[in-house]
């Protein structure tokens, strides 16, 4: 079973990068599932959401405690938040950011998602929506497939700009 | 196509495929995205039934009720506060012998405010007349609700029926989830009582001390008759859509010494749980209650040790499920009280109550120290 877990702060689409990233696991023919940690949130606050992707049906419910890798949509979080806790030795940090920052013992990538929505003009209420180019990102480090990541942003958007701005994270990404 | 779905979708998705006459429902958290779905359903077209908006659950309740005695194909949902709201009025839908189906996303009461898993909610309905069945899975959710409509309006059972899914745990996260055409599998609703709108009548409610104990009596005559009404309705939806399910869910419990008994998702967490058990030599397995009412027959815990695990309780007495399930044994079971108001317990968590296991006490998890 590969874990991640997704730090955000609410409203910038987190959740919906769970899902999504699911959805595109099963497009793979895996099985996957994506649960959003619900405590007491409100815009702005740092969250976390879940996603468990595996060969065989997942029978668990619990928080990730130990995830293969970490995904941070706003490197701000990681000043209140230990975003590394619980990491599997050697496990992947990506980061949405311009700069590449270096996490010992752990694989780190980053890219300009927040650039990259702004580019594509996708904002909602003042946020640039970071949840469908992180899936290309991810599509870019196998987590899933480009088809399959492509397929799920079609399903649950319907503006075309959403999969232009994972192609563009998939493009720019420090592989 | 391949679907994901959240539990609470996978309900909405299921009440759009049976056609109900007449939804009528409250908003309350973890429960609402059925009722917005729903709602957006109707709003769409894409389900001709009335949605009806109505200031309470108690109101929900009041006027599914109305709308089912006309014979009318009926749905609502709600969760903890809401459901204790309509308690007067789930023992009225259920002695005026009505097939209102209901989803109870199952969550804490307050105080203190807590909008998270427990199954304290639903277990304070238990003596209302209402089947419940607990689910574990967003699939599982859909295909309960299904069968729900048909058990409820079956003749032999014509009573209501519960489906129970974990807050949050399940009703947000995100699963697979098959749906099926149901076609025939649902036959229309015939309301032997129905009463006739075109040709209205009074009708005198009140039962004396002679009649009233007969009605009571047939409720539970059809309460038993509804364990052949499940089983049958669970093996025809396995015949024409491959999913089996059954009064419990048996892991790994042929040859195992110690059963652990839970209901909702930690029942399929508990799974992973016994793979670990059983990896360290312990010869574990695991039941997890789906019907509560009808209670199930539970030969297979006889001779065992059980650890029963309660995400509720009743003040003064101890684990309800644990409760139930020592009446019908009649041996000790080592209770575990976890998972209360949301409180995190994983598999390994699981595995330790298994490890400590002591028949004969209760142990609040996060409490006492020595779990």
């Amino acid at each position: 079973m590969f874990e991640i877990r997704i730090h955000s702060r609410g409203g910038q689409g987190g959740v919906t990068a769970a899902r999504l990233l699911a959805l595109a696991a099963i497009h793979d023919g895996k099985y996957a599932t994506a649960a959003p940690f619900y405590g007491a949130e409100r815009r702005g606050a740092p969250i976390v959401s879940f996603v468990r992707i595996d060969d065989k049906p997942i029978r668990i419910y619990s928080q990730i405690k130990k995830p293969d890798m970490v995904v941070v949509l706003d490197a701000s979080v990681m000043d209140v938040v230990d975003v590394l806790q619980g990491l599997k030795s050697g496990g992947k940090v990506l980061v949405n950011s311009q700069q590449k920052k270096e996490f010992s013992g752990y694989a780190s990538s980053n890219v300009d998602l927040t650039g990259i929505a702004l580019k594509e003009k996708l904002v909602v209420s003042g946020s640039p929506i970071l949840n469908t180019p992180v899936i290309g990102a991810l599509a870019k480090m196998g987590i899933v497939s480009v088809d399959s990541a492509k397929k799920a942003i079609r399903e649950m958007f319907t503006d075309e700009r959403n999969v232009k701005a994972a192609e563009a994270a998939y493009q720019e990404m420090s592989a | 196509m391949k679907k994901i779905a959240t539990g609470n979708k996978a309900v909405a998705e299921a009440v759009k495929q049976v056609k109900p006459d007449v939804v009528a429902a409250y908003p309350i958290t973890p429960q609402t995205e059925i009722v917005e779905q729903i709602a957006e359903f109707v709003a769409s077209g894409e389900l001709k039934g009335r949605y009806i908006p109505v200031e309470s659950e108690h109101s929900a309740m009041a006027a599914c009720i109305g709308a089912s005695i006309t014979g009318a194909r009926t749905f609502t949902a709600t969760s903890s506060h809401g459901l204790l709201y309509m308690h007067e009025m789930t023992n009225w839908a259920a002695g005026a012998r009505l097939p209102v189906v209901m989803a109870n996303v199952n969550r804490s009461l307050g105080p203190g405010w807590n909008i998270w898993a427990e199954h304290t909610d639903a277990l304070q309905e238990r003596d209302t007349g209402w089947l419940q069945v607990y689910v574990s899975t967003v699939q599982e959710a859909y295909d309960a609700t299904l069968m729900a409509f048909r058990i409820a309006e079956h003749n032999d059972v014509l009573l209501p029926v519960m489906v129970n899914l974990d807050g949050f745990l399940l009703s947000h996260i995100m699963q697979p989830l098959d749906t099926v055409e149901p076609g025939d599998f649902l036959p229309p609703l015939h309301l032997p009582h129905a009463i006739d709108v075109k040709s209205p009548m009074g009708y005198g409610g009140l039962t004396g001390p002679d009649q009233h104990f007969k009605m009571r009596w047939d409720m539970e005559r059809s309460m038993r008759d509804s364990v052949n009404v499940i089983e049958e309705t669970e093996l025809e939806f396995a015949k024409r859509f491959g999913r089996q399910y059954g009064f419990t869910e048996n892991y790994r419990c042929g040859d195992a010494d110690v059963i652990v008994v839970a209901m909702g998702t930690l029942g399929k967490e508990a799974e992973v749980a016994i793979d670990l058990l059983r990896r360290d030599g312990i010869k574990a397995g695991s039941l997890r209650i789906r019907w509560l009412r009808p209670f199930p027959d539970l030969d297979l815990l006889k001779g065992k040790e059980v650890v029963v695990i309660d995400r509720d309780y009743s003040f003064g007495r101890g684990g309800i499920l644990a409760t139930e399930i020592m009446a019908q044994t009649k041996e000790a079971v080592a209770s575990v009280i976890a998972g209360i108001g949301g409180q995190e317990v994983t598999y390994e968590d699981v595995a330790d109550f298994v490890r400590k296991r002591s028949m004969g006490t209760e142990v609040w998890f996060g409490v006492n120290n020595n779990v």
